[in-house]
């Protein structure tokens, strides 16, 4: 197993208060594997995506269980330790792809940062995997956006600038957190295709999460259903889609505008 | 890019014009003639009327301002009513001292005030944090001459660090002149940096909520490396501009802390010259203040558009 | 969210105790000062604080307590008089700025750039200089240089409402201008503005205290703030009280103000 995540809860503490966010929440994902998180917004599966990935600050969170990434349980690693893994075993991708890079930088720079970061290689390799990243997430013209800045740039390819910097050190694992989301319907499915890409070619695997049930059936070979901080439900795509045993799932099937989705209603999260 | 500059560059200059035929005209309309107080009121009638041509004040009034402005591009400011001697000539060594003054202040306020506010941004809400706020909000409350005399109280008269009053034009040594140059610009720069830390904190702090800081902690980034690399360069951008625009007030401060210092600066001829009617060098003060407030709010902007790469090319 | 409330209480809290003892200060010194503030005491010359003048005397012998007293009342009738110029002139003004836009609206909004980037101290001093000294040449020049300020604060919060669906309502309901730019958009730029008088407020303060501190304030026979340090500056090694005393007014007086334009911006919700 490459990660084992068992008895997960994760605690949100503001003063005397604190909300759980996720509560026992289990899951086994073997190399190369796609699997989705689905939930209503509020239903913890950003939340598990951020803990897996380090993110959150440990002064605001109380965090408990195990998430055995490669055999290393990441929640009892230092800040320092953690580093080690973020960029390069773990990758993320988030749901804002027009505010989720830095406005001063450059595309290069953005992209082969995790490499400045990890490796100790020198800036002509740098960039040659860079635009190596950046062909690879399905930019057409990595060449003349290297040097680019990302308002210069359409929200769908801030996406893909996003995977190209995500993808640079070909992580083990890559997190989507809602990539596709903000992106309009034909835009959408090109990420789509293009994540399905990745994972046949470099066999990184990706845990995918979204709100859309549609979009994890097409990708995803299991799925997890969140609801209010707890799994209610997992299993295959099949088994899940077409064999809910939750009332949930299948009031959250049911509610799915089944085959509109097509015709542009873009839903947000 | 260019055209913009130009275009930019063009407005400015139209400001500064304004400036000069504003002024020109406030100085014009004035009640009183200045013959009166330079000859004194039971000077002869024929005297008077020999003094207004030599000052050229019998012409109408758009001749005398076209000639004082081609005079002035030529670099000649009118003559002293009072000292009886050419305005540039009169202004030179007082101007050196103000620049200086006010160019040392910059750097104070720069050196005092960005490292206290990524301090106090990074220990957000920390005891650090919380002693600079205070201190900040109650520094900006000081008017540069309170400051001024408090210093002149601490260092000059009980440290006796520097002796009140005797900075002279005459200091030649420049080591020595920035020796006592250094307390009138800390009491220029010290409300001006209390401003500048709480606008680098909040700028930081609002920088560090954004989405992409989340994205370069995800690559592995140290928190410093995050603030150094990331936050800071899209935090500078607002706080380079204000700085740039605050040069104006720097240099009406310094005319103020003069005073305080007994700097013979632009600020006393100033003083001395509104208290004697002695226009021409008003006037002038007020252009060459009017051309740096221009100037700076020009390199502001240029600053800007460097800094900020979505401004690039608009 | 808790830790933000308790924020905006203490900048509240602090700026609304110091702003309330500046101003029953001042009220109680338009009514009432010990002594006479220009009356001269040979006997006190120089006296330190005691009991029967507490803040001191000057090198005078005049009560250090009845000249703060009598020079913040006059400090705050100016500023507030300058405010008033200032904001009621910046209101209008930016109210049909900002409501019509067009060519004027660009023409006044780049005069009032041109005018808000000068150091508001230094253009009124050229302009004492023109129309000579005095409390109310002062009110004058320092109320009209404050035009421009609010003149864009307004216009910039009626740009921002002028084309809001409630004003195009009431657009189409026959709502005529006058009562949509002063009963529908006004309001709603309350919060700017009275941030803005803050801010307003103390650089008037600063203002009047930097010129009579230079000599270009006030008549000399009125005890003002900035002419007390000004003469207290020769004295101030052997009675540091005539320095300290006047500063510790004006600093007070500035920061009880600034506080509460702080606990106002806080309130609004942008911490900048």
């Amino acid at each position: 197993m490459m990660l084992e995540m068992e008895h997960l809860s994760v605690r949100f503490c503001q003063g005397q208060q604190a909300v759980t966010a996720v509560h026992d929440f289990n899951l086994k994902m073997d190399e190369g594997e796609v699997v989705g998180i689905v939930g209503e917004s509020g239903s913890g599966k950003s939340v598990t995506a951020h803990t897996l990935m380090g993110l959150l600050r440990r002064s605001q969170v109380e965090v408990s269980g195990s998430i055995r990434f490669q055999g290393v349980d990441l929640l009892t690693l230092s800040r320092q330790a953690l580093r080690e893994y973020q960029g390069k075993e773990l990758s993320i991708i988030f749901q804002e792809p027009m505010t989720s890079l830095n406005p001063t930088m450059t595309i290069g720079a953005q992209v082969e940062e995790s490499l400045r970061i990890h490796t100790r290689l020198g800036r002509e390799e740098r960039r040659r995997r860079a635009l190596e990243a950046m062909a690879l997430a399905g930019l057409s013209n990595p060449q003349a956006l290297y040097r680019c800045y990302p308002h210069q740039l359409s929200g769908g390819m801030r996406q893909r600038v996003m995977i190209a910097a995500a993808l640079v050190l070909r992580p083990r694992l890559l997190l989507a957190d809602e990539p596709t989301t903000a992106l309009d319907v034909t835009i959408q499915a090109q990420i789509l295709d293009t994540l399905r890409d990745i994972n046949r070619k470099e066999g990184t695997a990706i845990l995918f999460i979204s709100h859309d049930l549609g979009v994890v059936k097409s990708l995803c070979q299991r799925v997890v259903v969140m609801r209010r901080g707890v799994i209610v439900e997992s299993g295959s795509v099949e088994q899940v889609f077409y064999h809910p045993q939750q009332g949930y799932t299948k009031a959250l099937i049911a509610a799915r505008p089944a085959r509109k989705k097509l015709m542009g209603g873009v839903e947000h999260g | 890019m260019v055209k913009t500059l130009a275009k930019r560059m063009g407005l400015l200059l139209l400001t500064l014009l304004l400036v000069t035929v504003l002024a020109f005209l406030a100085f014009s309309i004035i009640p009183g003639d200045p013959t009166s107080s330079i000859l004194g009121v039971d000077a002869t009638p024929e005297q008077v009327a020999v003094l207004r041509e030599q000052l050229g004040l019998d012409l109408p009034i758009w001749q005398r301002y076209w000639n004082w402005l081609s005079q002035a591009f030529a670099g000649d400011l009118g003559t002293s009513y009072n000292f009886r001697m050419p305005v540039g000539q009169l202004m030179a060594p007082k101007m050196s001292a103000t620049l200086l003054l006010a160019a040392l202040s910059f750097v104070l306020i720069v050196v005092i005030s960005i490292p206290l506010g990524i301090l106090s941004a990074r220990h957000a809400g920390g005891w650090l944090d919380r002693v600079v706020t205070v201190a900040d909000q109650v520094t900006m409350s000081i008017p540069n001459f309170v400051v001024g005399i408090a210093l002149t109280y601490l260092f000059g008269l009980v440290l006796r660090w520097f002796e009140p009053g005797s900075y002279t034009s005459a200091t030649r040594d420049l080591a020595e002149q920035l020796r006592y140059l250094i307390f009138p610009a800390l009491a220029v720069a010290l409300p001006r940096s209390a401003m500048t830390v709480k606008m680098l904190r909040g700028s930081i702090l609002s920088e560090m909520g954004q989405d992409y800081i989340r994205t370069a902690y995800s690559k592995g980034n140290s928190q410093s490396s995050v603030l150094w690399r990331h936050v800071l360069r899209n935090a500078m951008i607002p706080v380079v501009t204000f700085l740039a625009m605050a040069i104006a007030d720097i240099v009406a401060g310094s005319i103020v802390v003069e005073q305080v210092f007994a700097v013979p600066g632009l600020g006393q001829l100033l003083i001395s010259s509104i208290g004697n009617r002695d226009y021409p060098v008003v006037q002038a003060i007020v252009v060459l203040v009017a051309a740096v407030v221009v100037v700076c709010n020009f390199a502001a902007d240029l600053l800007y558009r460097v800094m900020d790469p979505r401004l690039k090319g608009r | 969210m808790s830790g933000v409330k308790k924020r905006i209480n203490w900048y509240f809290a602090a700026g609304g105790v110091l702003t309330t003892l500046t101003v029953a200060y001042i009220l109680l010194g338009m009514v009432w000062t010990p002594y006479d503030p220009g009356a001269l005491s040979a006997a006190d010359r120089g006296a330190p604080p005691s009991l029967a003048h507490p803040f001191g005397c000057d090198h005078m012998g005049r009560d250090i307590f009845s000249r703060t007293l009598q020079g913040a009342g006059t400090t705050l009738t100016i500023a507030l008089a300058v405010l008033v110029i200032g904001c009621v002139a910046g209101l209008v003004l930016g109210a049909l700025c900002g409501y019509y836009g067009g060519v004027v609206d660009g023409a006044v909004m780049r005069l009032c750039d041109a005018v808000a980037a000068f150091p508001s101290i230094l253009l009124a001093l050229v302009v004492i200089a023109v129309i000579g000294p005095g409390k109310y040449n002062i009110i004058a020049a320092l109320g009209v240089l404050f035009i421009p300020s609010f003149a864009r604060l307004v216009r910039g919060e009626f740009v921002k409402y002028r084309d809001r669906d409630f004003v195009q309502a009431a657009r189409l309901m026959g709502v005529s201008h006058g009562r949509i730019i002063f009963v529908h958009i006004l309001p709603n730029t309350w919060p700017v503005l009275l941030s803005g008088l803050a801010i307003g407020f103390n650089n008037a303060v600063l203002a009047e205290a930097s010129m009579s501190y230079l000599g270009i304030g006030v008549s000399p026979q009125e005890a003002s703030l900035g002419q007390m340090l000004s003469e207290a500056q020769s004295y101030m090694l052997t009675t540091p009280w005539t320095m300290f005393f006047p500063a510790l007014v004006v600093v007070v007086l500035i920061l009880g103000v600034s506080l509460l334009g702080e606990g106002l911006r806080e309130r609004m919700g942008d911490g900048l």
